[in-house]
């Protein structure tokens, strides 16, 4: 799950992490009222959850309030990457001598959280990954223990050589790493942490992003939680114990297993078809789940041809299969249904299915096959 | 011979008592797997398919001296049910459970260390060595007894390639599925090496998918230290990047993780990548010169 700006923010601030000042508005009403009638050096940044804002002409410097009004007019409503910006952040803005990277993530190859940093601030992360990893240090960090004073120390003393902001960056990587646990974070940044003229360190921009597997117990974070449309859709299904991302083809597919859920999509491709959806129906399916899937799947208009793949483990093909009548029953699709069962109980599957005269196939390529066939009548 | 668990493994059942759990272990008993005992909290004293029930799995080993425990207990506590089967001194842990948080699976990571225990999963069918002991939710009638290895982030997709290697004559030595999740136990070359040192096992089969590096560092490994052939699949080539695609490993993001990276380091590596999975059969036979 991911946050806006303004959030992080809010958090990096609860933390006590040094952020400017600064405040959120959701019109241009709301921006006259809040804003001070001062000549104060401002900055007006569009909140959507897409990089790229500055080059899209989502965030502006502003010097009276008049000019703060006036970007914030152009930016409220704005198109950016498809995304249409609701929220702008007015912040004061710094004067800044020199500007770092600092961030957080789960490191899969040291299985810990793993803290990063870099003198090449106020550039994209992964460029700088990319083009001089040796700019990037990094420090995991063992989860018994916390990020310890000495490695937060180490690592600001490779960022600075003054005593005094060494102290002040290191006791910011110790309040962003208690914040990442304390929330179950998968990623936290600090792009840039910036030194100001007067030998300040602050945080200017920060991103937070969080595990989804943990929002059961993170009640303020799901809160904050903003959704599109189409992520609606797949939070919807996530509810239901389904897995649904929606994709731009016409075969709507519904799979049980993640892996062969994104391998039945890369047959659908592989033999001139597209698939219009991935749609993992997870384990232990029981008949109302199925119909749940088939209802997401075909809400979705584009679809044309259903491909139903399901190999049995933990999720029972009888199950599935007396779902698939229930659902078919309930719902009465002109659209065509392809059906494959294997695995545990997929005899008993199988003749639930046929004794209700629907179609059946034995193997994943016929059933990817046929409903490319079917799609295109 | 096999690798990680053989007929002599005596496993126990965390979360007996629920629906999965109980399900499961009638299953795995009815496959030949010595299923000792089953824990459930408060629930200590009762049997479950005919399995002693205990309350905590420190009782469970002491009464049965179990080597492996296989954890079905919801994602809010599967990280503290490894603890639990660490500390008792299980060799190896098996967590079935899907969406346990990533922090819970670090948290443990040391503990396992400390301990010297084995992980699988979490969010992982589970593995089994053909006719010997099944320990999951794998299904047991597709396998067949012989001489491929095979490895897999997947679940049902595992299964849909075990049956095409055994209605191609290729029976099986152990499946392992590791899961898909970001942070889990054995990855991919932990157990390639284990493959490379059982004297049963003549061809490994590695079922990837998109994200992380895994992949990668496994293909890395087959060149510097395999003498076996690999025969490899990835799954995800036409996943879009930055979705979660149903496991919480498979974010292809900022151009890390994507199939066409890891299938070039595997061609480097001079492992073949089938294009589809019935292809899997074909290419293991051509490596095996059979």
């Amino acid at each position: 799950m991911k946050i806006h700006e303004y959030q992080a923010r809010d958090l990096f601030r609860k933390y006590g992490i040094p952020v400017p000042d600064g405040d959120v508005c959701h019109s241009v009403d709301e921006v006259k009222k809040k804003v001070t009638d001062d000549d104060k050096l401002r900055v007006v940044k569009a909140q959507v959850h897409v990089g790229g804002r500055g080059k899209a002409g989502g965030v502006k410097l502003a010097r009276s309030k008049a000019e703060v009004i006036e970007h914030a007019e152009q930016i409220l409503g704005m198109d950016i990457k498809g995304l249409t910006v609701e929220k702008v952040l007015i912040a004061d803005a710094v004067d800044i001598e020199k500007e770092y990277y600092v961030g957080l993530i789960n490191d899969r190859n040291t299985k810990s959280v793993t803290l990063m940093a870099s003198a090449e601030g106020g550039v994209e992360i992964e460029e700088v990954a990319k083009v001089s990893p040796e700019k990037i240090i990094k420090m995991a960090i063992d989860p018994t223990m916390g990020l310890m004073d000495w490695q937060a120390r180490k690592v600001a003393l490779q960022l600075f050589t003054d005593p005094k902001q060494v102290r002040q960056t290191a006791a910011i990587l110790v309040k962003l790493y208690e914040l990442y646990v304390d929330t179950d974070s998968s990623l936290a940044e600090i792009n840039p942490l910036v030194l100001t003229p007067d030998k300040k360190v602050l945080a200017i921009d920060g991103k937070m992003n969080f595990d989804d597997n943990a929002l059961f117990r993170q009640k303020e974070i799901l809160a904050m939680r903003e959704v599109t449309e189409d992520e609606q859709k797949e939070i919807e299904a996530t509810a239901k114990g389904l897995s649904y991302i929606k994709l731009d083809g016409n075969i709507g597919c519904m799979v049980n297993g993640a892996g062969l859920a994104m391998a039945t999509m890369d047959m659908i491709k592989l033999y001139g078809g597209d698939p219009a959806n991935f749609l993992d129906i997870g384990g232990s399916s029981n008949p109302e789940k199925v119909i749940e899937a088939m209802n997401i799947l075909l809400s979705d208009k584009n679809v044309s041809a259903v491909m139903i793949n399901i190999f049995g483990g933990i999720t029972r093909c009888d199950d599935v299969a007396r779902g698939l009548v229930d659902a078919l029953e309930v719902i009465k699709t002109e659209i065509p249904i392809v059906i494959r069962l294997s695995g545990t109980n997929s005899k008993e599957g199988l003749e639930i299915i046929k004794s209700q005269g629907l179609p059946t196939v034995s193997t994943m390529s016929e059933a990817a096959k046929k409903a490319i066939e079917l799609s295109k009548k | 011979m096999s690798i990680l668990i053989n007929k002599d493994t005596k496993l126990i059942v965390q979360g007996i008592t629920g629906r999965d759990g109980a399900f499961h272990t009638s299953k795995m008993k009815d496959y030949g797997t010595n299923v000792v005992g089953g824990i459930s909290p408060g629930k200590g004293g009762i049997e479950v398919e005919g399995v002693p029930v205990f309350n905590t799995v420190d009782e469970a080993v002491k009464a049965t001296g179990a080597n492996a425990s296989v954890i079905f207990v919801p994602a809010p506590f599967a990280g503290d049910a490894i603890l639990e089967a660490s500390y008792a001194g299980v060799d190896l842990v098996i967590c079935i459970t899907e969406g346990v948080p990533v922090k819970d699976m670090i948290r443990v990571t040391p503990v396992l260390k400390q301990n010297g225990t084995k992980m699988i999963g979490a969010n992982c069918p589970g593995l089994m060595t053909v006719d010997e002991c099944l320990i999951g939710i794998l299904p047991g009638n597709i396998f067949k007894k012989g001489n491929v290895g095979l490895i897999s982030r997947s679940g049902t997709l595992t299964y849909e390639v075990v049956d095409m290697l055994t209605s191609s004559g290729l029976g099986q030595t152990t499946c392992v599925g590791i899961g898909g999740d970001s942070v889990s136990g054995l990855y991919f070359k932990d157990l390639l090496e284990m493959y490379e040192n059982d004297p049963e096992t003549e061809a490994v089969v590695l079922i990837g998918e998109i994200g992380g590096d895994a992949e990668e560092q496994a293909a890395q490994f087959i060149k510097d230290n395999m003498t076996k052939p690999v025969v490899a699949f990835i799954a995800g080539q036409s996943a879009p990047p930055g979705k979660r695609m149903g496991h919480a490993g498979a974010i292809i993001s900022s151009g890390a993780g994507t199939a066409e990276e890891k299938i070039k380091a595997f061609a480097a590596a001079g492992v073949p990548v089938a294009k589809e999975p019935s292809e899997i059969p074909r290419l293991v036979k051509e490596k095996l010169g059979l």
